[in-house]
């Protein structure tokens, strides 16, 4: 099963399972997660879900597309080079990402 | 009634959830007992019309929240039972009976019952194959019968009906749409995303009818629905039709308890109904705009996951106490087929329009103005756009109106302070 260690802002860790095709947003969702707010549950439509990954974790994961691209210059706290939105990250059997969530989604 | 009763919350819908949420977020102690009338644990419905039309999400990812979730939170959630009474003293604590008898004790009570489909009145509605599409078992229901459906008929050109006719065309369907109105989504956007939309749709193969006048849905014979008839003698063939004409508010609970409903429960800025416990949320609440300016409806009632989950919020606030007026930037988003609208701020009231980009190349804003303030945008395949404008709106900043159309230079650089109105 997929893993995902979520850090907050304030330092809080929640280490949380899914399912293979998971994303990283969903997993935090469907466990109730505050950290990632993801309104629109997953259709790149609001920017609420937005992670900073570890960096060793970065080159593994879901291309980034246009679309993604383009929202991440809009989300809440300033993209950096390690910004992604969790609800693109999806996940496979045996994957354990780090994501930090920002200290603030909307 | 003691004190430990808890919360109510009728409706496990998006806003009930978000409200047992954020009451276990902010430290409510008491129980709190969910109760919806679907079988369907929560799930959230923008996808229904979407991709799980189209079968490319199953049931299970619809889900807001693991079934732990609710064990770890102490939030009793019980399905299946539909709440057809209440009983509730002036102290806002009771008892509230399901249809089939089972009573659920309460301290205070929580209202987010949802809206239901607005149903089509004429000859035929009744026939077979005449549809709606609000829950999980209505998609089921059309996905169905979609696979085995060759010609499509949606009545209704707003956010569902397309929504639903742009996935039918993904499965390769023969796909109409008949709008009484003169343009399409009219609710919601300007005419030059109307006008947009038509052409875009049209030249994705959907045959758009505008001013349809239906006279009647024809069988055949076997009370199946066979065609659409339009004014004129026309008939559309039609395996299924599929009704998307707006949603009706669910009031009866409140009309019930004495509560005042107007164009929904009517509530106030902390989220509360007109007894001073009741709370309502989401797309059965009219509450005052959270976003009010000149020229903007002082009261208004919005279908919107952004409003159900942050007016839930807001009353959780105001039920441990803690009150604070309900402001917020509305925001939707419908994803049609390969186009993707996203929508801030309210353009009701709007006395100017500014386009930015070019409308051919699909990617493009309408900026609507009053007073040569920024008060909505509506972004086709261009989020940039859209999340300037709602931090815009949230912040009070404009874009001069002779700057916005500046497509080359992101809006984000063109903002400045409201200039005071002189």
């Amino acid at each position: 099963m997929p893993k995902v260690t979520y850090t907050s802002a304030a330092g809080d860790v929640n280490v949380l399972g899914g399912n293979a095709g998971d994303s990283v947003m969903e997993i935090a969702v469907r466990n109730g997660l505050p950290g990632i707010v993801a309104d629109c549950g997953g259709s790149l439509a609001c920017s609420t879900c937005h992670v900073f990954v570890r960096e060793e974790d970065l080159e593994g994961l879901t291309a980034m597309s246009e679309l993604e691209d383009e929202m991440l210059d809009g989300t809440t706290e300033e993209r950096r080079s390690n910004s992604r939105l969790s609800c693109q990250l999806k996940l496979e059997e045996g994957d354990h990402v780090y994501v930090e969530t920002p200290e603030s989604q909307v | 009634m003691s004190e430990n009763s808890g919360i109510l919350i009728v409706g496990a819908s998006q806003a009930g959830v978000q409200l047992a949420s954020s009451l276990r977020e902010l430290g409510y102690a008491a129980p709190i007992t969910i109760v919806g009338a679907e079988r369907h644990p929560p799930y959230q419905r923008p996808p229904l019309s979407k991709a799980y039309l189209q079968g490319l999400v199953t049931p299970e990812t619809l889900a807001y929240r693991t079934q732990d979730f609710y064990g770890k939170n102490n939030i009793q959630l019980v399905l299946g039972e539909r709440i057809v009474s209440i009983d509730k003293g002036l102290d806002g604590a009771g008892v509230a009976t399901s249809a089939s008898g089972r009573q659920f004790a309460f301290s205070r009570l929580a209202l987010t019952t949802g809206a239901r489909p607005r149903q089509l009145h004429v000859d035929g509605a009744e026939l077979d194959g005449v549809l709606y599409l609000r829950d999980a078992d209505d998609a089921d229901d059309l996905k169905a019968r979609l696979e085995r459906a060759k010609n499509v008929v949606v009545v209704g050109g707003g956010f569902v009906g397309l929504e639903a006719a742009a996935s039918a065309r993904k499965l390769g369907k023969t796909v109409s749409v008949l709008e009484a109105a003169p343009r399409l989504i009219g609710r919601a956007v300007g005419e030059a995303t109307s006008d947009f939309f038509l052409e875009a749709h049209r030249s994705r193969g959907l045959d758009v009818t505008l001013d349809a006048r239906i006279v009647r849905f024809a069988g055949d014979g076997n009370g199946r629905v066979a065609g659409v008839e339009l004014e004129g003698g026309q008939v559309m063939p039609a395996d299924v039709v599929l009704v998307g004409i707006g949603v009706v508010p669910r009031t009866e609970i409140a009309e019930s308890l004495g509560l005042t409903c107007g164009n929904g429960i009517v509530v106030d800025e902390h989220s509360l109904a007109s007894d001073g416990t009741t709370v309502a949320a989401g797309d059965c609440a009219d509450m005052p705009n959270p976003l009010p300016r000149d020229g903007a409806p002082e009261r208004l009632r919005l279908e919107s996951v952004n409003n159900a989950v942050e007016q839930a919020r807001n009353a959780a606030a105001t039920i441990v106490g803690s009150k604070v007026a309900y402001r917020m930037v509305p925001w939707f988003w419908s994803d049609q087929g390969d186009l993707k609208l996203q929508m801030a701020g309210l353009s009701a009231g709007h006395d100017q329009v500014v386009v930015r980009g070019a409308m051919s190349d699909e990617k493009f804003s309408v900026v609507y103005y009053r007073a040569g303030q920024v008060i909505a945008v509506d972004c086709i395949n261009n989020p940039v756009d859209f999340m300037a404008v709602k931090t815009l709106l949230a912040k009070g900043l404009n874009v001069p109106v002779d700057r916005a159309g500046d497509a080359g230079t992101p809006l984000k650089k063109l903002m400045v302070e409201l200039e005071p109105i002189s």
